[in-house]
This record gives C-alpha cells, structure tokens and sequence, in this order.
C-alpha cells in the first residue's frame, strides 16, 4: 500500500469530526458543568437553570426583575432562566427530564405534578420553610410524606367584559350572580357580525369542560376517581353550553379562533364583548388597550357558581448537583416580598402566601375596578382533576368537544364516546 | 534434510502471512478511519437507537420512571386499538391521493421543462425552491390559502360559483388540505428525477420512431414512458415511504385535527411518546409502521420485475 499524503492531518480530521459529535451529544445535560459552581470575575458562581412557562407571553419582565433581585442579594448564585410557551411546555420537559437534559428548577403544573414525583424526578425539599405558604397549597404539592415542590402561584378564571360595548348595546353590564342564561341572551344582543363584533368568546376545550360539568351541577369524575361521571344530564348541558355558541355568538375555526393570542386581539382591539380568561390577563389587557373601559365578574355558572382554579409550583430536579443554591433561589422566587411585590403589582398569577393581608394592595390597583371577583371566585372551586394519563384525557375530551361544535355529532354521543375512551385510562 | 525444507517453507509462508494480515489490518484501519466520519453518526443516531426502540417496545416506560417489562402487550394494544387503524387509514388516504398528484404534476412539469423553452433554467429552479423550503413556512402560507373563509383558493373558487370547502376546518377536507400542500412542495423533486430520467433516453430511438411516422402521443406512451419506468420506480418507492411517514405538514397545518381527522401514523408515534409519556408503544408503533413499509417496498421491488424497463 502506498502511504497515504498527509495521513496525520487527516487522521486528525476524523478524530476532530468524532470529538465535535461527542461534545454535541453531552450538550444541556443537568449533571454537565454548567451546572457546577464556576470561576467568573473572582468570585465562585453557582449556575441554577430555571425553567418556566407562566413567565411566557408578557411576564418575562417580571420574571427577570424577580431574578435580578435575588441575584443581588445573593451574588454568589446565577439564575439562568429558559422561558417556553404553555403549549410546548409539557413535551419539552418530559424530554428534557427523560434525557437527563432537565434545567436544575422548573415549573410544573398541579395535574402534572404527581406523576413526576411518582417516577422520582423531582428532588425531596423537605426541610424547608413553609410557614409563609397557604397551607393547603403547601399540601397539594406533598407525595408520600415528602414536600417534592414549593407553590409558587395560583390564579383562576374570571368573565371579563368589555364596558363599552354594553353601553352601546344598551345592556346592563355583568354581575356576580348572572348565570349562563344570562350570559347566552347578552352576547346574542352584543353579537354584531357585520360590524366584526362577538359577543362571548370561551375556549372549547378540557379546561372549560370538567368547569362547566360542574356549575351545571354535576361531577366529572366518581368519588373515588376510578371513573368518568359526566355522562349525566350536566355532563351534556355542559358540552352544549360551550359548543352552542360556536359560529353564532363566538367565532368558529374558520375565523380564527383557538389560534395564538386570537381572543386577546379581539378583546383588547374591542371586538370581543365577553371573555373566559385568566386573571394572569389583566397586565396584557391594561397594556393593549389602554383606553378601552372593561372590568370582570365571577363567572356566570348554571345550577351552581363554579370557577376553575390552577396552580403553579417549582420544583427542584432530583439529578440537579446544585441542590442548595436550587432551594434557595425556589424559596425566594416563591415567597419572597420582591416576588410578592411584583405580582401584585404587575398582576401577574397570584402568590401562594398564607398572610392574606399582603394581598390587599392587588384589591386597590385598577383595572379591573372590581378585583374583588377574583377571591369571590375562590368561594366555589372545580379543581382540575388530577389523572395520570393527563393529556391523554384532554385529547380526548378536546376532539369530541370539536366534534360537536362542528355538528358532526350530537353532545349525547360525544359524552359516551367521552365515557367509553377515558374509563379505560383510569383504571 | 526434507524435513528442514519443509519447515523453512512453513516458515516463509507463516512471515508471508503475517506481513499480508499486517497490510490488511492497516488497510482496515484507513478504510475505517475514513468511514468513521459518516459511520460513527449513523451508529449513534440511526442503529442504536433503532434497536434501543425495540428493546424500549417491549416495555411500559413513561420516559422518566424505569422502565417495566411487558412483553409483546403494547403490540397487541396497539394492533387490537381502533385509533391505531384509524392513524394508518389516514395515511393511507393521504398517500392515495397524494401520490398520483405528486407524480402527474411531477410528470407533467417534467416534460415541458424538457422541450425546447426560453427561461428554461428560470422555471426548472421555479419548481424547485418548493423543495428546499421549511415545511414550517409552507404548511402557514397553504394553511392561509385554504382558510375557509379568507382564503385565496376559496376566493377563486367563489368567483366560478363553486362550493367551497371548509379545508382544514372541515374532518372530510382536513387530508385533502395537506395533500394539496405536500403534492405541492414535492413537485420540484419529482420533477428533478423525472427530468434526469428523460434525458437519459436516446434521442435516436425518438428519431427513429418520427421517421416510422409515430405522433408525438404514440411516442410518449410507446418509448418515453417505458424507458421512464425506472425513475418512475424509483419516485414511487420514495414517495411512499415519505408518505407513510408524513408529519411535519400535518402538525403545522391541522394539528391531527378537527378531531383527529387527519392524525396520521406519525403523529400518533410522537403523541404517545411525547405528550402522553408512553415511549413502549410509541416505539411499537414505529416498529409496525416499519413492518408496513418493509413489506409495502419488498412488493414494489418484486413487482417491478414486471413493469420496470431498464434499456
């Protein structure tokens, strides 16, 4: 065999290609050394990823206010924060944390919240203080004894309307014992087609569903959750409540709805009458439409108020090597009175704080006049229910709810096919 | 005095070998070297995980908890489910009715850009950006296009008094929509192929068919389109494979939606692995949707023995 020209350099070449695919591989894992304590500017560093989704879609400021507080206060510590929109959030954590690739904190949602501490991915806290927290919040995030995540906020869904257009349909605006009646025959008078304008905007979906079955005055799940329950005279009142409107007092698919920031637009440009949102809408509203008059009201229920309430926890992952630092920057990020601060005054989710007094600033801010509604909603909960095979239920429940609304089938049949799909994933 | 011969020969022939298997080696040794580069990747991201979905699909595992074994029990849940037949009726639809408009259009295109046209170089590029552009920008701009109500397409169909489909929005027009997007984007390398393939033939077969006083039809169909068949082949091999892998267009365009109407395999693959946590079934299924595709060319490459005319 002839020698080869330049074997070195190549033989370099290949050595260089297969070194640059290794390193690529172990890039963003937990346990790589951006996570370790670091030497930057002469002091030692901790680095703590931090990732979220609530922050997405106007509260980055926010977030990085709360960040930069802290790190001031504890410069020995670095919050790298990864902010990813809701939709994404799920699938990319459960990627993440199955490749080990998982930020050293994040957030999860109260439905999701078990089955990651069911499988040990999350790291036991326990030990912590959690005096300052409302203790049933503290609870719902406790598995087998162990505190496996700190509360970090709470919301819940509020009707919001827009004065303007009451006033110029000459209608009295909404109050807190209105009920879907109510709503239905106001946003019928508010619709005006030809002028672009609806009367009532509510997503289609799960969240609203398992709500509605509840201020319809039944139950989504059995007593002891191994069953569906909404197949029942308000399991379909409720499909009807929220599909009926689709295309007569709500816009359809077609003219937009379910896509990114669809009903925001319509709202704050001042084409939308009655909005089912959350109270975390408050800052973005007062923003877009700065002019525009609007409040809120507790949402009007059936039989029964009542409104949907979620929560938001952080936790710290179980292969983070920088567990300290990791606790530390939760506790502050959840309790602290910057955090508390400035949830309150960017209203943002609501913080977990057991004192309800350090609450009352948010009541005097404006808008909305009447904040109010969002503790009187508190009065009468549906909690979310909590099943392992979560998003496979939604999936579900969302396809026959479009379904119906496309009057491809009637909501009898699309709370059968509901019953008979999702009984098989409770057992 | 034999036997010292004898040995002295096994002796040469024991260095002659040692110093042919040295060679050998050292070639090995630069053939994989050279190798590595391309090898090393498809090892790491094609084969071992290949065959770590295998070992992963004889489990239950949540990606996050360890994994449980099971046996063939995904398989059988998969193969007795409902949605998995309604996942693969889909993508069959969508191959039925995207193959044939991806291979006519192809066809078509082919054969004009291959006569005699100014901006000829323009046009064969024209049809070809499709091709390179990111499905993420096409699926929006065709999701666009089809919107029930807005949309271009709907527009131009109501000026001839057409009726118009709610597309996308609609269960029965969801595949239809996504159809029309693929065919779209893919016409550029169809094209391509068939184009090659066209002027690979033999002028002088076309001469000698002309002077015989064959038309432009008879030649079409008597030379061209046999001494075709080869990339024919070869496009509809391709075709079908990227079909029943379909996703991307999907995601973006419907979601899998309006309930569920246009969830194709792939789709469900990526729903139980990702959003539902159920990597043991999302890896069976992969394994079936290979199955399918393994036996679906296994045909083709038999069958073609048939049709295929290699001059």
């Amino acid at each position: 065999m002839k020698k080869p020209p330049r074997r070195t350099a190549l033989f370099a070449c290949s050595v260089l290609v297969i070194a640059g695919l290794v390193a690529g591989c172990s890039q963003g894992s937990a346990t790589n050394p951006d996570s370790k304590p670091s030497q930057s500017g002469g002091t030692t560093q901790t680095i703590v990823r931090y990732m979220n989704f609530s922050s997405n879609d106007g509260h980055e400021a926010d977030l990085q206010a709360i960040i930069t507080a802290f790190e001031s206060e504890n410069p020995d510590i670095k919050i790298q924060v990864e902010t990813v929109p809701y939709a994404d959030y799920a699938a990319k954590l459960l990627t993440a944390v199955s490749g080990g690739a998982e930020a050293d904190t994040f957030e999860l949602e109260y439905a999701s919240f078990i089955s990651y501490a069911k499988s040990g991915a999350l790291a036991d806290i326990s030990g912590i203080d959690t005096s300052a927290y409302t203790p049933s919040l503290i609870k719902a995030y406790q598995f087998d004894g162990k505190q496996y995540a700190l509360p970090e906020s709470f919301s819940n869904v509020v009707l919001f309307y827009n004065k303007d257009l009451f006033d110029a349909a000459q209608l009295d605006y909404p109050i807190n014992s209105w009920t879907w009646a109510d709503e239905q025959a106001a946003a019928e008078k508010l619709t005006d087609k030809e002028k672009g304008i609806w009367g009532d905007y509510q997503p289609i979906s799960y969240n609203e569903y398992y709500k509605a079955v509840a201020q319809a005055g039944g139950q989504f799940l059995n007593a002891d959750s191994s069953a569906t329950a909404f197949n029942s005279a308000a399991g379909i009142k409720a499909v009807e409540w929220l599909t009926d409107k689709s295309g007569t007092t709500m816009p359809t698919d077609a003219d937009g709805a379910n896509t990114p920031d669809f009903d925001t637009n319509l709202f704050t440009s001042g084409k939308l009458a009655m909005w089912h949102t959350g109270i975390w809408m408050f800052g973005t509203v007062a923003d877009k439409a700065p002019n525009m008059n609007w409040d809120i009201v507790v949402e009007p229920g059936d039989t029964q108020k009542a409104s949907a309430m979620f929560s938001n926890a952080v936790a710290v992952s179980a292969k983070s090597k920088v567990q300290d630092a990791a606790k530390k920057w939760l506790a502050y990020y959840t309790a602290s009175q910057k955090t508390i601060d400035t949830r309150l005054a960017k209203s943002w989710e609501l913080p977990p704080v057991a004192d309800q007094s350090k609450l009352d600033t948010y009541l005097t801010l404006t808008p909305p006049a009447n904040r109010e509604a969002v503790f009187e909603s508190l009065n009468a909960v549906a909690l979310a229910p909590v099943v392992v095979k979560q998003q496979e239920m939604q999936d579900i429940i969302n396809d026959e709810l479009a379904a119906v609304s496309a009057g491809r089938i009637s909501a009898q049949d699309a709370v059968k096919n509901m019953q008979t799909k999702i009984d098989p994933l409770l057992k | 005095m034999n036997t010292e011969t004898t040995a002295k020969t096994s002796q040469l022939e024991s260095l002659h070998r040692t110093s042919q298997r040295k060679k050998a080696i050292k070639n090995a040794i630069w053939v994989l070297a050279f190798l590595a580069p391309s090898a090393i990747p498809l090892l790491i991201f094609k084969i071992i995980p290949m065959f770590a979905s295998a070992w992963v699909s004889l489990h239950e595992w949540n990606m996050i908890a360890p994994m449980e074994w099971a046996g063939f029990g995904n398989y059988t849940r998969l193969l007795t489910s409902s949605d998995t037949w309604a996942v693969f009726g889909h993508t069959l639809l969508y191959i039925a009715g995207y193959l044939p408009l991806v291979y006519g259009g192809g066809l078509l295109i082919a054969v004009a850009l291959n006569q005699k046209l100014k901006a000829r170089g323009f046009l064969r590029a024209a049809y070809f950006v499709p091709v390179v552009t990111s499905w993420v920008a096409v699926a929006l701009v065709w999701q666009w296009l089809l919107n029930p109500k807005n949309g271009l397409i709907n527009y131009l169909l109501s000026l001839v008094n057409l009726p118009q489909p709610g597309w996308w929005t609609d269960p029965t027009w969801a595949i239809p929509s996504v159809i029309l997007a693929s065919a779209w984007k893919d016409l550029g390398f169809v094209m391509v192929i068939l184009l090659a393939g066209l002027q690979a033939i033999p002028q002088e077969i076309q001469e000698a068919a002309a002077v015989d006083g064959a038309g432009r039809w008879r030649r079409f169909w008597n030379i061209t389109f046999p001494l075709l068949t080869p990339s024919t082949f070869f496009v509809v091999v391709i075709s079908l494979i990227n079909g029943f892998q379909v996703f991307d267009q999907v995601y973006v365009m419907t979601g899998g939606g309006p309930s569920g109407a246009s969830r194709v395999v792939v789709s469900r693959i990526y729903d139980l692995a990702f959003r539902y946590g159920e990597a043991g079934a999302a890896s069976a299924l992969s394994w079936i949707l290979f199955a399918f595709i393994l036996g679906i060319t296994a045909v083709q490459m038999y069958g073609q023995r048939k049709w295929v005319n290699y001059a």
